[in-house]
Formats: C-alpha cells, structure tokens, sequence
C-alpha cells in the first residue's frame, strides 16, 4: 500500500484539517482545548450529512459553555470518531491525534485554499 | 488579556492568582479567577475531597450598626423576609432583600454580633444594596468593610487545615461566626460557604490576606479553587446563583426559598413585598424552580427552555442554571416550571438545539450536604 502524503490546514475558528486526498479529518486544535477547559460532552454529526462550508458540524460542551465546530469546508461526512462521545476528555489529552471530530469527503477542494497553513495559523493565535 | 482589564477592580490575591496561572476573566467587575491550570473538574472533586481556597474578596462586606440604641435586626428586618431578631449572638442566617412586587433584590448572609449584624452580599448588587441600606436603614450606622479580603474554604479536609493555623474554629457550628487572631491579625470566621461542603468563610484586612492564603496553600489538602468550580459546586448543592436562578422576577416562594422564612415572619409581614410572598405562601405559587435532572450526557444550560410534551408544543418554563455536574458524572440544572410540574420524578423535555431531551425534577441538592450539624 503505498503512503497517500496528508497535509495539515487550519481555520480561523481553531479547527485543523488533515487532507488526504479528498478526505478531510477534522478535530480542534491544542489552542482551541485549552481555551475551552475539561470537555464533558460531544455531539457528533450522522455519517452522511452533508455540510457547506461553515456550517455548523457538531458541538463541542465544556463544564463552562457549549460551542459549535464548523464544517471546515463543505463535503459530506464519511465517518465520525465513535470513541468519543464516551471519551470527550480525549479533546483535551490528545486534540490533534485521537481526539479528532469527523471525516469529511470534499465537494469543494479549492476552499482548501482559503485555509491557514501551521505558520499562519500560529501567527493568528498570537503564538 | 482584553483592553477592558484596565478598567477592572482586583482583589488582593489578585498578584497570587496570576502567580498560580489563574486564567483571570471579568465578574462582576473584578479581575477574578474563573480556574487554575489544573482545570474546573480536577478543582471541584478537590474540594469534594479535601479543601479549596477560594477568593470572594468582591462580594460585600457590611456591618450595620444600631443609632442610639436600635436593633439593628429589627431595622433590618424591614427589608427582607428572614427572621433577625431570633438569631442568638454569633449565628447566621440566609436570607435575601425584596422589593414591592415580592421579587429578589439580592440574597445576602447575616451573622448577628452583639450590637451590630455582619452582612455579606454580592458583589454584582453591592453598590445598590449599601446605598439602599443607607437610605432606609437610617436607625443604622452602614460601614462597608472595603479594607477586608473574603476567603472561603471549602471541603472535608477545611476544618483540619484551618485549626492548625486558627486554634478554636473547630468548635464553631454550621452557620455561626466569631473573631480569631492569626499572626495577631483580626480575622472574622464564619462556618458557611457555597459548595454543600463544610467550610469557613474568612473574612481578613487586606494587608494579610495574601500571606494567610499562602499560609493556607501551603498546606498539602489545599488546592486554590476558581468560580468555575465553585458555579459546578454550588449549582450540585442545590443553592442559587443570584442573576440567574433569583432574580428580580422570581420571589421566594417561587425560588423555593419559604424555608427562609420563619412563622413570626409569615404571620406579621413588615418587608417588601410581603403581600404577594403571604399570598403565594397560602395559594402555593403558579410556578417554581426545582432541580432538574436531564437524561443522557448533553448539558442543559441556563436559558434552554422546558416543555411537558417531546413535541415542544406546551411550555412550562426556562432553566435558569444548567451544566456538568462533576460529581453527579454527568449533567445537572435548575429552572422554574409550572406548579403543575413540580413534583419529583415529573418528566419534561428541555429544548436543546432543537430537539427534546427528556428530563426529570429532581430532589435537591444532586450531591448531599455535608454541613456539620
């Protein structure tokens, strides 16, 4: 089997998106969980919905307040992470590894474009 | 940190928290830490099972004082409900200040001292209430304490902590205050708080209050707590969140506050509001808050509304606080509903986003007090 390179983009909203192909998997970003504090419930998309680019996703509910996750980009949800609603403080152990959100395949690659890459992404967050 | 900091009063732990790598958010017009980087879930099972220190240095300190003579229990039993003059010397009691209509103004605790009450009231209603006290309580002198820090600790391990420091705290009962030395400060002690935990309040000068909450913190079974653990906490015991679950809106009886108010009280009346609170006594009120326990893991929060049918169609009312309950393992609310509703057990549906969670009135508090009696 031979290694697909995946390339890792961000959003203004502090998501970060992994592209292999034309999948995208989605989940929020170190920043992002530190700002919410202990993650105690999320809300997953159903496999198959389909979403426009911005839209709101899933929810993401610290001990504090509820946030939503926006769609990244638009496309179709091709799985979702089972393990997580039993598991929410996985956002917080490990945002960028098993605490991913969902998969998303693209019905729009150029909004890739639109996307911050790790060193734009740092500057927006002051880093 | 946000511009609007500058504008912000700060407590005198304020240079501790930012030490302690408080994550400092605005309240009530503070500086005020809302959680320690250990985060809210670790900071409230550590005052369930040992002690946390909290800061409530915003809330206001009063003492009322009686001109030539008066009561000041009987003075300030012209605006609220509870019974003062009953009170024995060093006890406390909760009560809170209505207005005309019945509605809440703000709750506040009283401890009854030999010719004076000390008062403790919120930091958001501060202003307001000393300038009400001035303007009605004119038999009284009105001192506001604005030289004194407020701790609190909160948890099973408190009393431990706080004798070795302050011999004599141990003897004082659930809901009594007395004045202790430290270091030869004058401190004020109360054995109350906000968690369901036992625990004292400690009213300190500024001058000492950071090295009496190092002193404190030094010792291993305490953890500085931040208010987002002490909303978790207060909100599994049951109590209220003024602004939130009272409000000028809701009155005692509907808050499920009668407890507060004595028979005395009930038959004479003599506070604001009085007719209406007499009233909804006798009728029962035509709504209540209760505790309210959803179903599943989705927190509920302040605002959601409640319904009797999963179809949303038949409104019964609001949650008026709603969260994570860390203790209870999953989620926890209170909000008013109809009388009709009221009961344990009750099912209703919570709009949450659109869909109907089912949901059950539930006895408070979600976790037991644990008071010393």
């Amino acid at each position: 089997m031979s290694t697909v390179k995946s390339t890792v983009k961000f959003t203004a909203d502090h998501e970060w998106v992994q592209i292999t192909g034309n999948l995208a998997r989605v989940g929020i970003t170190q920043y992002a969980q530190e700002q919410l504090g202990d993650v105690v419930f999320v809300e997953l998309p159903a496999v198959g919905a389909t979403f426009a680019q911005g839209k709101e996703a899933a929810v993401v509910e610290s001990v504090k307040a509820a946030s939503d996750i926006y769609a990244p980009l638009s496309g179709t949800v091709a799985a979702v992470n089972d393990g997580l609603p039993d598991n929410p403080s996985l956002v917080n152990t490990d945002p960028q590894g098993d605490g991913w959100f969902f998969e998303i395949t693209l019905s729009n690659p150029s909004e890739l474009d639109g996307l911050m890459d790790e060193t734009a992404y740092q500057a927006h967050t002051g880093a | 940190m946000t511009e609007t900091d500058t504008t912000l009063l700060t407590t005198a732990l304020d240079a501790l928290h930012r030490s302690l790598g408080a994550r400092m958010v605005p309240f009530a017009g503070y500086a005020m830490p809302v959680q320690y980087p250990t985060g809210i879930l670790t900071e409230h099972t550590w005052t369930r099972e040992n002690a946390g220190l909290f800061d409530v240095s915003h809330m206001g300190q009063v003492t009322l004082r009686g001109k030539n003579g008066a009561d000041p229990a009987v003075a300030l039993e012209r605006l609220v409900p509870g019974d003062l003059q009953i009170l024995k010397m060093g006890r406390m009691r909760y009560t809170m200040l209505t207005q005309a209509d019945g509605g809440i103004l703000d709750d506040l605790m009283v401890t009854k001292l030999e010719d004076r009450l000390f008062v403790v009231v919120n930091a958001g209603c501060k202003t307001q209430d000393i300038a009400r006290f001035r303007a009605e309580l004119t038999d009284c002198e009105v001192l506001e304490h604005t030289d004194a820090a407020l701790l609190a600790l909160q948890g099973p391990k408190a009393v431990d902590v706080l004798k070795a420091l302050v011999p004599g705290v141990e003897i004082l009962a659930f809901l009594s205050g007395a004045a202790f030395t430290w270091n030869s400060t004058a401190l004020f002690i109360t054995r109350s708080g906000y968690t369901g935990e036992d625990g004292f309040e400690i009213s300190v000068p500024n001058t000492a209050a950071e090295a009496l909450a190092q002193a404190l913190l030094a010792h291993e079974a305490v953890k500085p707590i931040g208010l987002g653990a002490r909303d978790s906490l207060r909100l599994e015991a049951g109590l209220c969140l003024y602004g939130h679950d009272i409000t000028e809106a809701t009155s005692p009886i509907e808050a499920d506050l009668a407890w507060t108010i004595s028979k005395r009280r009930r038959a004479e009346g003599g506070f604001p509001g009085d007719a209406v609170i007499q009233a909804q006594l006798v009728g029962g009120p035509a709504r209540r808050r209760v505790g309210i326990q959803p179903e599943g893991r989705a927190p509920v929060r302040e605002g959601a509304k409640i319904y009797a049918d999963a179809g949303l169609t038949e409104a019964l009312g609001v949650i008026t606080s709603g969260g994570f309950g860390p203790t209870v393992q999953g989620p926890v609310a209170m909000g008013y509903v109809a009388a009709s509703h009221i009961a344990p057990g009750r099912t209703l549906f919570i709009d949450l986003r659109g869909k109907p969670v089912p949901a059950t009135v539930a006895p408070l508090p979600f976790t037991p007090h644990r008071y010393v009696r």
